[in-house]
């Protein structure tokens, strides 16, 4: 198997949970991993990325090049069409819908949620909605990766194992929290796949 | 045995700690500051209570890490590319000295500049010093040549220089551990005059450095991290140094690659590989991660002899980092470019967060300047930097640790007035405080703005220095306690703010206005909201 992820999103807003979830779940399953992170300055509100990339074959690079990406996954919609060129031509683009809005020239979202749409595979849900009504809000980032995850080639169990061995210090009404997160995540990417069949 | 899931900065702590480290020496700077924080919250180094509490800037930390060293003890010290100017001093030093226990130098570069003021290439400064450099390509490498570093480092008599850029410092992968070794005991070096660097005596020990070269030239033949792998195609021959070797190899991951290729990760250069290349291909490209150091070296000035293509010639960029697409364009391969980034994108840079004292501080102080005009701030390196974005635009320069109050002096040598300095309370304790002396000896006018959060920010909230006894650093200066100002920045204070920074700015001597809030990033670290309250901050 071979599943390269763009996660994309504002610093804070909890990608590299996502990632670490991601790769906890693919350690356990003895598959290679690598996954770069932005650290430092970016980190300040600015744009974030991560490349994540799971295979059962030894990885050359830490970065994706570009039209290689299976999926870009973003918590935030306009960051999801930033990594567009890392997007090969059968990849999935999954993205939050709630905009993340610190910036004065934010475009309207008519035109990003356009632009999402012209992309013959994406998903776009309300994360924070969703996560609000399961958990709580700040779990959105976790409503994604449950959302991306019907397109990543792991067993859900070992998400949510991994979810359990990321969160665990924090308590069990934390893991089971994010748990419901991934849930419902994956509940409304497979709800909108049934419709489009 | 389980693979641990590690940064590429956390693999390095991890191989130190395991290789018997006794301490860890460093200040933060992005991309090395994890390398240090894994070994304060490792288990192991709690229980063999190894050293890793922060100094106050690279240089005690380098110097710090070789008084180790010198006890006998396996030290280790890790900085940003440009810590390691702060530090130049002792590194270069070090390797005349000598070692006692093994000492290694971690210097981690930022090609691209994601979070510098520049992209220097520390395997500059690693030639410059005669002592030899791992470069790993993988966050395993990482782990398994510090792991090494410690006892080539005994073995030579020479600190041993790792050399990683961001995107390894930054990159996690699966990383199996070797035995945990026993930490060296204390010993003094055989000859007590080894580290004291009179003129004789550092004389005979940069010959005895000298003659280690074939010694290194030779390890570096060895080493399994450099590897010549022959192929048909000699048309073109491949040297790959560190990083570089996986961007090569991500476009032959479903083809052949046919042309000879030297995976380069140990310094000095295997001259024999190097030998070979040049004697068996036609032409040679040079791939790294960073100045190109080794296309300069093979390339010479006269343009004679195999024909060396990379960076210089356009190849590949003169500047910024590698990555698999840029390397697939020098090969002339094919790049499957996906849809365009769409024009309604807009830049998200980064920003001071919402709450933040320094916005506070740079409102008050835009207001006491409005009378003077603009291009009066001399600001530093850290979080408050980026005032000099909108909506702020706050100040005109930023260059290094420290430069804030030094820059300001020198502008009101020249006649500027005010002159104004805006440097963080960790990087005031880092490289401030010397030139706030310089100030002070002369009595220049500059007013000099502490922005004190109790922490350093930018690399994400890690102990200041200043913590508890800022005022008294600066009253033990000499600056007049009635011109040092503390306030707390907050928009309902702006008003007297405002007017202290003015009476200030009347002064004709030096003042030091200290606006004082904790980090709101920091709120969250309990232990640090004690100590604040303890000290009565």
């Amino acid at each position: 198997m071979k599943s390269d992820i763009v996660l994309a999103g504002v610093g804070g807003q909890g990608i590299l949970s996502i990632a670490a979830t991601i790769g906890m779940a693919a350690v356990d399953k003895d598959l290679h991993l690598k996954q770069a992170e932005v650290h430092g300055m970016s980190q300040r509100g600015g744009d974030v990325q991560s490349h994540l990339r799971v295979s059962s074959n030894p990885i050359a690079s830490d970065l994706i090049p570009k039209g290689k990406a299976d999926i870009i996954l973003s918590v935030e919609p306009m960051e999801s069409l930033r990594y567009l060129p890392y997007l090969s031509k059968s990849g999935w683009l999954v993205t939050n819908t709630t905009p993340f809005v610190n910036i004065p020239n934010y475009p309207e979202m008519e035109v990003v949620m356009a632009k999402i749409a012209e992309q013959p595979n994406h998903i776009a849900i309300d994360a924070d909605k969703i996560a609000s009504e399961v958990a709580t809000k700040r779990s959105s980032n976790i409503v994604m990766l449950g959302a991306a995850s019907p397109f990543i080639d792991i067993e859900f169990s070992a998400l949510e194992e991994g979810l359990r061995k990321i969160f665990g210090r924090k308590g069990d009404a934390v893991v089971e929290s994010n748990i419901s997160a991934l849930r419902a995540g994956r509940a409304a990417t497979e709800e909108i796949l049934a419709s489009r069949n | 045995m389980q693979k641990l899931l590690l940064l590429g900065d956390e693999a390095i702590a991890q191989g130190a700690i395991d290789a018997g480290l006794s301490g860890v020496y460093a200040y933060p700077g992005t991309p090395s500051t994890e390398i240090t924080e894994y070994i304060q919250d490792s288990k192991i180094a709690k229980e063999r209570n190894i050293h890793s509490k922060w100094s106050s800037n690279e240089k005690t930390a380098m110097e710090s890490a070789l008084g180790m060293a010198y006890a006998g003890k396996r030290a280790m010290t890790c900085m940003k590319h440009v810590g390691l100017n702060v530090a130049a001093d002792a590194f270069i030093n070090a390797a005349i000295t000598g070692v006692n226990g093994g000492f290694v130098v971690v210097a981690a570069d930022d090609p691209s500049m994601h979070s510098s003021q520049n992209e220097q290439d520390s395997r500059v400064y690693g030639k410059f010093a005669m002592i030899p450099i791992l470069e790993p390509v993988n966050q395993q490498e990482a782990y398994d040549m510090t792991y090494a570093a410690f006892e080539m480092s005994e073995k030579f008599n020479v600190p041993v220089m790792i050399r990683i850029t961001t995107r390894l410092a930054h990159s996690r992968a699966g990383v199996v551990r070797k035995p945990l070794l026993d930490e060296k005991t204390v010993c003094l070096p055989k000859d007590p005059t080894q580290f004291v660097l009179l003129p004789s005596i550092a004389r005979r020990n940069y010959k005895k450095l000298i003659e280690t070269r074939p010694d290194l030239e030779k390890i570096s033949m060895e080493s399994p991290y450099n590897t010549y792998t022959d192929a048909s195609d000699r048309s073109l021959g491949i040297i790959a140094c560190g990083i570089a070797h996986n961007y090569l190899m991500e476009n032959f991951q479903d083809k052949a690659l046919n042309h000879p290729v030297l995976k380069l990760s140990q310094y000095p250069m295997p001259r024999k590989d190097i030998e070979r290349m040049v004697n068996e291909c036609d032409k040679i490209l040079v791939l790294e991660d960073g100045y190109p150091v080794i296309e300069e070296l093979l390339k010479g000035y006269q343009e004679a002899g195999t024909p060396v293509i990379g960076r210089l010639d356009g190849t590949l960029p003169r500047d910024g980092e590698l990555n698999p697409n840029i390397v697939a364009a020098a090969l002339g391969l094919p790049i499957e470019e996906g849809d365009v980034v769409p024009d309604l994108l807009v830049g998200r840079p980064p920003a001071m967060c919402k709450g933040c004292g320094h916005i506070d501080a740079y409102k008050a102080l835009n207001i006491a300047l409005e009378s003077y005009g603009p291009g009066r701030v001399f600001a530093d390196i850290g979080c408050y930097t980026l005032g000099a974005l909108p909506p702020y635009n706050a100040v005109n320069s930023c260059v290094d640790m420290g430069a804030s109050i030094t820059m300001a002096k020198g502008a009101a040598d020249a006649g500027l007035v005010p002159a104004v300095a805006v440097i963080g309370d960790s990087t005031f304790t880092h490289s401030g405080m010397t030139g706030l002396l310089d100030a002070v000896n002369e009595g220049t006018p500059i007013t000099v703005i502490v922005s004190d959060n109790y922490t350093t920010g930018m690399t994400g909230g890690q102990d200041s220095q200043a913590l508890g006894h800022l005022e008294q650093i600066i009253e033990g200066i000499g600056v007049d306690p009635e011109h040092i100002r503390v306030f707390k920045p907050t928009a309902a204070n702006l008003d007297e703010m405002v007017n202290i920074i003015k009476e200030e700015f009347d002064y004709q001597g030096v003042s030091v206005i200290i606006p004082r809030r904790q980090c709101i990033q920091t709120l969250r670290n309990k232990s640090l909201v004690l100590k604040v309250k303890e000290l009565g901050l």
